[in-house]
């Protein structure tokens, strides 16, 4: 820190000072505000922020956060680790996770998948995951054949180390023109965005895991890391039990390519597994509230592939569910990806559905002909459901409401 | 006419179906079988051909390369062409609704060849439309006003012989005030995704068309209540 420029040091002060001001007043952790001010008065300072440290940048439509989290806490051992681990994840929030932790050695960084082309650029990150991709909020975010595209062209000759799920054929292409890659295969549940070839457009066959298509060469990398259950076999074949404190299979997905990525830095998976298992809870997803005598759970799914993930770590049926979905900017303004989700799974359970956009999620259960009730908001679907266990699915602004009800600490 | 079977040929959804497009599949399917109509829908990949047997045709959207590799599939199968010849009834989408007409724009705005099957031209506007779209439908269809979101940068020029769908109340549409289009039983439209959800009145129309005759009048429900509710939320008051 102290060999920044004068300038990048005031920059940070001031940037340090408004995220402050920010928290105090209310406004969320302040470090979107901080780090925009440091950008302001140094451009550079986010590649001054990263020189001598050793990075890792984390990318995909679903899991960054979660991620983030499970790899900070597996590098907790190397010494301290940088990370914005709010979902902060553009170069404001890169700037004030490197900026509060001046004497880190290490970082790791969630990438929103647009900026993992600028922020490699300015970060040379040393290792980048590249977990998968699928439609999301189509109007602010962009099209997902592009995006791989876009990261095809940056990874071409950068000097960085991809660690990358090859299960999914998107990411593949996206992650192949690295010059050296860890291929994992860490599961695709969602598979509607990926039945043609990046590369050629002709059709992919698939076969469980596996992948290739018809017509050209592309197919699916020989993986390294293997997931098979909650087992994961190691690059020297050895199998070990997963120990995760998260539940699902798309935790299980995260964690075996948290233990990918700390391999590159040495740590082994033996060492890295019961750090992995101290994170139970990661900004609000997967905690248990009490509540009225009710314990409410709160999961949090953005896009389709991610219900398809909330689906799988519910409480079995007959347990109640509680949907909340909003369209504000973060959501997406656009709800048409409500019917790209399967709601029929929720059939043979009590449904409550609530948030800003209730009426366009009451006609999409109505479609799939799943009983449901709509309410004005969660407190009265929470009061509604007899004392015990509800599950709560919301997206992303539904799902901070909810948290902000029930208290910012959960 | 609880007897009749309407085949329902969703076009590529491996290509064109980046979000929620499978809704307007559910809400035929619904809206046929709440008057006891069964419907079968066929699922048809761009590595199978078209069957030229169906009643209702659906196309969704998509993005640039899929949208030209879906035009160059469908042009090379010919299918969709002759069903249209049968009279068959067509909901194109977006990227659906461009490659239907004579040439669209292509990742860099260069002209690809479409079906031909709408005398329309699309290309590629100065900036994106994305938001909340109203439009007032021309009366000889005889439905209401219809909501959707659009998400799109193209623009559309309609030649001799085809209609604008509708007129613009909010939103850019084919970028000349009018939104959409149909020509004989083809309707296409920049209403993306699940557009027939909030307009039931359209899906009927398609369904109109399938049966050959009127149909028997349902409650709308909540998509009536959603449709009801986004008009209000989007048009001043």
């Amino acid at each position: 820190m102290s060999d920044l420029p004068m300038r990048a040091q005031l920059a940070v002060a001031l940037g340090r000072t408004a995220s402050k001001m920010s928290r105090l007043a209310g406004r969320g952790d302040g470090s979107v505000i901080g780090g925009k001010i440091g950008l302001k008065l140094d451009p550079d300072l986010l590649t001054r922020l990263a020189a001598n440290r050793k990075l890792v940048l984390v990318s995909a439509t679903n899991g960054k956060t979660t991620t983030t989290r499970l790899i900070a806490s597996a590098m907790s051992g190397l010494g301290e680790v940088a990370t914005n681990a709010f979902g902060a994840n553009m170069p404001t929030g890169h700037v004030s996770a490197l900026a509060a932790a001046p004497a880190a050695k290490y970082g790791v960084l969630e990438c929103d998948e647009k900026y993992v082309p600028m922020v490699l650029r300015e970060t040379g990150a040393n290792v980048v995951l590249l977990m998968n991709l699928s439609r999301d909020q189509m109007d602010r975010a962009g099209e997902i054949w592009q995006l791989a595209g876009k990261w095809r062209k940056a990874l071409d000759g950068a000097d960085t180390h991809v660690v990358a799920n090859c299960d999914d054929p998107l990411v593949t292409w996206g992650a192949q023109t690295a010059k050296s890659v860890t291929w994992v295969s860490a599961g695709q549940h969602w598979r509607e965005d990926s039945w043609c070839c990046p590369e050629c457009g002709g059709p992919l066959d698939r076969e469980g895991t596996n992948w290739a298509c018809r017509q050209c060469s592309f197919a699916r990398p020989r993986p390294e890391w293997i997931l098979h259950g909650n087992r994961v076999t190691t690059p020297d074949g050895r199998v070990l039990d997963l120990q995760l404190n998260l539940p699902g299979r798309a935790n299980r997905s995260n964690g075996v390519m948290a233990l990918a990525v700390v391999a590159q830095f040495g740590v082994p998976p033996e060492v890295a597994m019961p750090l992995l298992g101290k994170v139970a809870s990661v900004a609000g997803r997967y905690t248990t509230v009490q509540y009225q005598g009710r314990d409410i759970r709160l999961l949090l799914a953005k896009n389709p592939a991610g219900w398809l993930e909330a689906f799988d770590v519910l409480d079995p049926a007959p347990g109640p569910v509680a949907l909340s979905i909003n369209a504000q900017g973060p959501d997406g303004r656009d709800t048409s990806w409500l019917w790209d989700v399967d709601y029929r799974i929720l059939k043979g359970r009590p449904v409550w559905a609530t948030g800003e956009r209730r009426i366009d999620l009451a006609a999409r259960l109505e479609a799939a002909e799943v009983d449901f009730r709509v309410v004005d908001d969660i407190e009265q679907a929470v009061l509604s459901v007899p004392p015990g266990k509800l599950d709560v699915i919301a997206n992303y602004t539904a799902f901070q409401d909810i948290r902000t009800r029930y208290g910012r600490a959960l | 006419m609880p007897s009749d079977r309407i085949k329902i040929v969703w076009i590529y959804p491996d290509l064109l179906s980046t979000y929620g497009d499978q809704g307007n599949c559910i809400v035929l399917e619904r809206r046929a079988a709440l008057r006891g109509i069964s419907t079968r829908t066929l699922h048809v990949r761009s590595d199978e051909a078209v069957p030229v047997d169906g009643d209702i045709y659906l196309l969704g959207g998509g993005e640039d390369r899929p949208q030209i590799l879906a035009a160059q599939r469908l042009r090379a199968d010919g299918g969709l062409a002759r069903a249209v010849e049968f009279g068959s009834a067509v909901f194109a989408v977006c990227a659906g609704y461009q490659l239907l007409g004579t040439e669209f724009g292509g990742e860099e705005g260069q002209p690809v060849q479409g079906l031909g099957l709408l005398n329309i031209r699309s290309g590629r506007g100065e900036k994106r439309a994305v938001g909340e779209i109203v439009g007032d439908v021309d009366p000889a269809l005889g439905i209401p006003r219809i909501t959707g979101f659009e998400n799109h940068q193209g623009i559309t020029h309609l030649g001799p012989g085809v209609r604008p769908l509708a007129k613009t109340v909010i939103g850019l549409g084919n970028g000349n005030g009018f939104e959409g289009c149909y020509q004989g039983h083809i309707v296409g439209t920049y209403m993306h995704g699940p557009a027939l959800v909030r307009n039931p009145a359209l899906a009927d129309l398609l369904l109109s068309w399938a049966v050959k005759g009127p149909l028997q009048p349902i409650n709308d429900s909540w998509a009536g209540k959603l449709r009801e509710e986004r008009l209000r939320a989007v048009l001043p008051a």
